[in-house]
């Protein structure tokens, strides 16, 4: 794959793009600057981006609502950049699609993480087929409901070992609370905030106990868990 | 009637006051049962429990069993004042007060002061004490209590002089009785252990007599019963809510303008007392009886006495004195009204009915009883030489006689007598209208004797023929005595009436003035002018500016800051909220009477009047300075009002408008920042730079990232500051408490120590509230202990609330900034806005718990404490 990073970035602020086109400036990546919402759409219709970085606080139209039309005919990863305070946005954001999220200020190592995360899975994307997961040192054997470290199974409950593998499949990746209490409990527990803090709790527990360098459940407040590798 | 409620004012009165000292008395008979000798060996005994004791004032008896028993106790030394060349020693208030005992012994209660005295009497002094918070123990005899001055009177022919205001007697907490028989009295008497000896014998056959002993012995007894009788319902009340209000009596005085007056006061006083029933006294002036000036003088004496003796007093106006003293008495619920009886004589009240008759047939259910008494004797006399003789009216009333009897001879001819003795009525009238009663009476005798000279028979004598003539000459005195004391009644009248208008136009003018300004000097200057109008007396009004000294306001030649005797009465009243001066009991010497403005809980200054002649202080006139003073205190009160709540609104409206402004400018630095953060960024990992270059772009992340910071806490500030709306969620703390960890995690040089139970804390915060308090708890630790500081942060969980304990290694904050460490901008040096501790506390008490810091020999220590929230079924 000697093909550049291609990566869309829709921002209002000239001097972000000006800093985010020089940290893609060695030529391992290209990068198309658009300044609107429209103007932005446009541009991913047209070159195809691998990812895609959108300003939640755009001079024409909510970032939101630029991310909803996309999800419509595309599936390119989108990692939203968001100011601090706006954590509901970002929650909204990450329900409606998008894969990832950054706030401002944030380093060019921090950008260049998340985008490489970004690509890997949307390259595997489909884990229902899936009959292991690894991630690291964690090895999930999802038909025998299995999870073990280095060859050492841990203790988990049906529920926890449920929680580890979603956010397993999205290793480096945020996960919500609300994508958990879906995908675990379903529609009706979508406000079981509590439940799922307890669940959580434990489990960070026991991985803990196993913990390797590295391996580890990190909580983001007030938007969800990232496994980290 | 409308049902008598439990009046607040009684509940409050049963609540002890927390400031005011208890009051002990000692009461006994008469002099000599022992009094002293008991309050002093109580004293010892205090003082063997520990208690602070000191004798505040002993009468230096000589009774060596006395004497003996105050060896040991500390006494502060008397005042002693000079007067008329005698040195007399008075109780020495400030000396008790400045040695700050806990108890003060003071003998002999009753006593009156040496002319010259801040107070008029000692039981006043003794008030101030209990008002600084001493406890006062104190000896009185049953014939000083004021309201059995009549009966000590009938029973031993002595008329006391000093007394003792019952109220004052019923605020004791404590009375304890002392008591022996009389024939033991009696025997001590003659041992010579009261008086000296020339003295014994004469007491012995006078007061001391066996048959006033007994009746001195049973009056004390039986105040003391009642008293006791009192307590169990003061006990009882506060024990069952309503019951005894029901019962409650409330007995008015009606009190006329005679000499009975005062002893009809004390009289319904002590029925009062025996009754537990509430006190009032009222007088009726009508504009169809004008007392005398005895009368007035007999009327005021026996208002104030009843003011004296706790009676809420009003004075009411009417024709219709039964229908006015009806009103009063069923607006107030009043269960029996106390009258004296008529000394009217009966022709009188042939003619025109008497009021009593009158309230009786009116009263429907209230009680109407009637006092009997002997006048007494007259205390209070006009002063004389009032009312010069006019020469003036005389000489009018003679030149009328001339003229009308001139008048009379021409037209002599041509009219009836009849019609002669019309002319000499229209002098008569017209003397009256404008002359004294006597130049009147001149003019009526004149004519009646000008009458008879010129136009009986025999002319130009004064002899008297016909008998017929007689009876004209007294028809016609008869009618010229009526018709010019009805005039003057007429006059009088008018001249009440137009004096009423003036005093209520001018109280109406100042009304006006001072709802018109809002400055307190023309406040003071409306009130100075309308006493100056209504009294014609100057005055001034005084307040206390900042620094604690009393400025004049607003003055009309008094000179008052010229004198420094008059600015110490000025400080005094202002410093106690009661009036003094000239007029009352309290520093009577002064020049000046002082009236404090006293309002909701807070004297803002005082009125100072001018008093010539105290005498000439009426209590109406005094009165209506007491309403101009409550006039000016509630303008006063007002305009303060207005300003602090002007104030108040100015305040929220900057505090708005900063915290609008701070947070667009936190708003429009963000983007710049995060802009330059992310350049710099970029620019370090660039290969071709040389290190010095990669170093200068750090810095420039590093200290972009620390701007950030900054302008994030003040976003936070304006934030918490303004209402808070926690986004409430359940967290698992040691997540929180790691989160904070991790995005701090590159401001330590070792990792933070996190100490969490197995079983994980739930609490339902706003998340991001609490990490932003641990992180600026950790970044306050990384600035003032230092990157290498370690740092333990401690969870665990008590009733009903989580607890983190967060310690450092560093050199701890010392213990002068301790109490400003969560003030804004606090900050120890350069480093850092200061605000951070101010956001963590803000925030944790926005979710209702508290943020402390703990003193603690090693670094700094904070304790966190966050109720845990409701509890949750795990499903």
């Amino acid at each position: 794959m000697n093909d550049p990073i291609r990566v869309v970035v829709i921002e209002d602020e000239v001097a972000i793009r000006r800093f985010l086109k020089a940290s893609f400036g060695d030529g391992e990546a290209e990068l198309h600057e658009a300044g609107t919402g429209s103007e932005g759409l446009t541009l991913i219709a047209r070159k195809n981006p691998h990812v895609v970085l959108l300003d939640l606080g755009l001079p024409d139209q909510d970032g939101l609502a630029v991310l909803r039309e996309l999800r419509t005919w595309s599936n390119v990863p989108v990692i939203v950049l968001t100011a601090r305070g706006q954590d509901t946005d970002k929650v909204a954001a990450l329900d409606g699609g998008a894969d990832d999220y950054l706030t401002k200020p944030f380093s060019v190592a921090e950008l260049m993480a998340r985008i490489r995360v970004a690509m890997r899975h949307a390259q595997t994307s489909d884990h229902s087929a899936q009959t292991a997961i690894e991630a690291g040192l964690l090895r999930l054997d999802m038909a025998g409901h299995i999870a073990s470290i280095e060859g050492v199974e841990l203790a988990l409950t049906q529920i926890e070992f449920k929680l580890l593998a979603i956010l397993a499949q999205n290793v480096d990746r945020v996960v919500t609370q609300r994508h958990l209490l879906l995908e675990v409990w379903g529609p009706a527990y979508e406000d079981s905030t509590h439940t799922l803090r307890v669940h959580m709790a434990n489990l960070r527990n026991k991985l803990k106990a196993h913990a390797r360098e590295g391996l580890k459940i990190q909580t983001e407040i007030g938007i969800g868990y990232r496994l980290r590798q | 009637m409308e049902p008598r409620r439990p009046d607040p004012d009684a509940l409050l009165a049963t609540v002890p006051s927390e400031k005011r000292g208890r009051l002990k008395l000692y009461l006994g008979m008469a002099a000599g049962v022992g009094k002293t000798y008991a309050m002093l060996s109580d004293a010892r005994e205090a003082k063997k429990r520990g208690d602070e004791v000191v004798i505040g004032y002993l009468e230096p008896h000589d009774r060596p069993d006395t004497i003996a028993q105050a060896e040991g106790l500390e006494v502060i030394s008397p005042k002693l004042i000079e007067h008329k060349g005698v040195r007399l020693a008075e109780l020495n208030v400030e000396a008790v007060i400045e040695a700050g005992s806990a108890i003060c012994l003071v003998d002999e209660l009753a006593h009156s002061n040496a002319p010259g005295s801040r107070h008029a009497k000692r039981w006043q002094d003794i008030e101030d004490l209990l008002d600084a918070g001493i406890e006062v123990w104190t000896t009185v005899n049953i014939q000083h209590i004021e309201s059995l001055r009549d009966i000590i009177a009938q029973v031993t022919g002595v008329f006391v002089q000093e007394t003792v205001p019952d109220s004052f007697i019923e605020r004791a907490d404590e009375i304890e009785l002392v008591d022996i028989p009389p024939e033991a009295l009696q025997q001590r008497l003659r041992e010579g252990k009261i008086y000296a000896p020339e003295k014994i014998e004469q007491a012995l056959s006078q007061f001391f007599g066996k048959g006033n002993l007994l009746a001195l012995r049973e009056l004390a007894l039986r105040h003391t019963a009642e008293r006791v009788d009192e307590e169990l319902l003061k006990s009882r009340r506060t024990q069952l809510a309503v019951e005894p209000w029901h019962a409650r009596e409330r007995i008015l005085v009606c009190v006329a303008p005679n000499s009975m007056a005062r002893r009809i006061v004390r009289a319904s006083r002590r029925l009062a007392t025996s009754l537990k029933a509430d006190f009032l006294a009222v007088s009726v002036s009508s504009p169809r009886q004008s007392p005398s000036e005895q009368g007035k003088l007999e009327l005021e004496a026996a208002m104030t006495l009843a003011e004296q003796l706790g009676a809420k007093t009003a004075t009411l106006a009417g024709g219709d004195v039964v229908g006015e003293l009806i009103r009063f008495a069923q607006s107030e619920n009043v269960t029996t009204i106390v009258m004296g009886k008529p000394i009217k004589p009966r022709w009188r009240e042939y003619l025109f009915g008497s009021v009593v008759d009158h309230t009786v047939r009116a009263s429907g259910d209230i009680d109407v009883l009637v006092v009997t008494g002997k006048p007494e004797k007259a205390e209070v006399r006009p002063a004389k030489n009032q009312g010069k003789w006019d020469w003036r009216g005389s000489a009018e009333a003679l030149l009328w006689v001339a003229a009308a009897s001139w008048l009379g001879v021409l037209v002599e001819t041509d009219v009836q007598p009849a019609n002669v003795i019309m002319l000499y009525l229209i002098g008569v009238v017209a003397v009256s209208l404008r002359y004294d009663r006597f130049s009147s009476m001149v003019c009526a005798l004149g004519s009646v004797l000008a009458y008879n000279f010129y136009f009986t028979e025999p002319r130009y004598t004064l002899h008297v023929y016909d008998f017929r003539d007689l009876i004209t000459f007294g028809v016609m005195l008869a009618v010229s005595l009526i018709l010019s004391s009805l005039t003057a009644r007429l006059k009088e009248q008018n001249r009440a009436l137009s004096e009423r208008e003036r005093n209520t136009g001018a109280l109406y003018s100042l009304s006006q003035a001072l709802a018109a300004t809002r400055s307190k000097t023309e406040m003071a200057r409306s009130a100075v002018g309308a006493i100056r109008t209504l009294t014609g007396a100057d005055a001034a009004v005084l307040r206390v500016d900042s620094s604690g000294s009393i400025k004049v306001l607003e003055e009309s030649e008094l000179g008052f800051e010229k004198d420094a005797k008059e600015s110490a009465v000025g400080e005094w009243v202002i410093e106690h909220g009661k009036p003094a001066g000239a007029t009352t009991n309290t520093l009577a010497g002064s020049a000046g009477w002082y009236l404090p403005l006293r309002g909701a809980g807070k004297t803002f200054g005082a009125i100072a009047v001018k008093v010539e002649n105290a005498a000439d202080w009426r209590i109406d006139k005094r009165h209506l300075v007491e309403a101009i003073a409550n006039q000016l205190t509630t303008a006063i009160e007002r305009a303060q009002f207005a300003k602090e709540s002007h104030q108040a609104t100015l305040k929220a409206e900057s505090e708005q408008l900063r915290s609008d402004l701070l947070s667009s400018v936190s708003h429009d630095l963000r983007t710049p920042l995060a802009s330059i953060t992310g350049s710099a960024s970029v620019l370090e990992i660039q290969p071709e730079l040389t290190s010095q270059s990669r170093e200068l772009a750090a810095t420039i992340r590093e200290e972009s990232n620390r701007l950030e910071r900054l302008v994030r806490n003040l976003l936070d500030m304006t934030r918490i500051q303004g209402k808070v709306e926690l986004k409430l969620d359940w967290y698992a703390l040691d997540e929180v408490v790691e989160s904070a960890v991790s995005r701090t995690a590159d401001l330590f040089d070792q990792p933070v120590q996190v100490e969490s139970p197995s079983e994980p804390i739930m609490v339902k915060v706003d998340g991001l509230l609490i990490e932003q308090v641990l992180v600026n708890l950790l970044e306050n630790a990384s600035r003032h202990a230092g990157r290498h500081t370690g740092v333990t942060i401690r969870l665990s969980q008590a009733k009903g609330f989580a607890l983190i304990e967060f310690e450092d290694q560093g050199p701890g904050i010392s213990p002068d900034r301790q109490p400003h460490v969560f003030d804004r901008f606090e900050s120890s040096g350069a480093v850092g806005s200061g605000l951070g501790l101010a956001i963590a506390k803000a925030a944790v008490e926005a979710h209702g718990g508290t943020l402390d810091l703990i003193p603690s020999a090693v670094g700094a220590q904070f304790e966190i404490r966050i109720p845990l929230g409701e509890e949750v079924d795990d499903e």
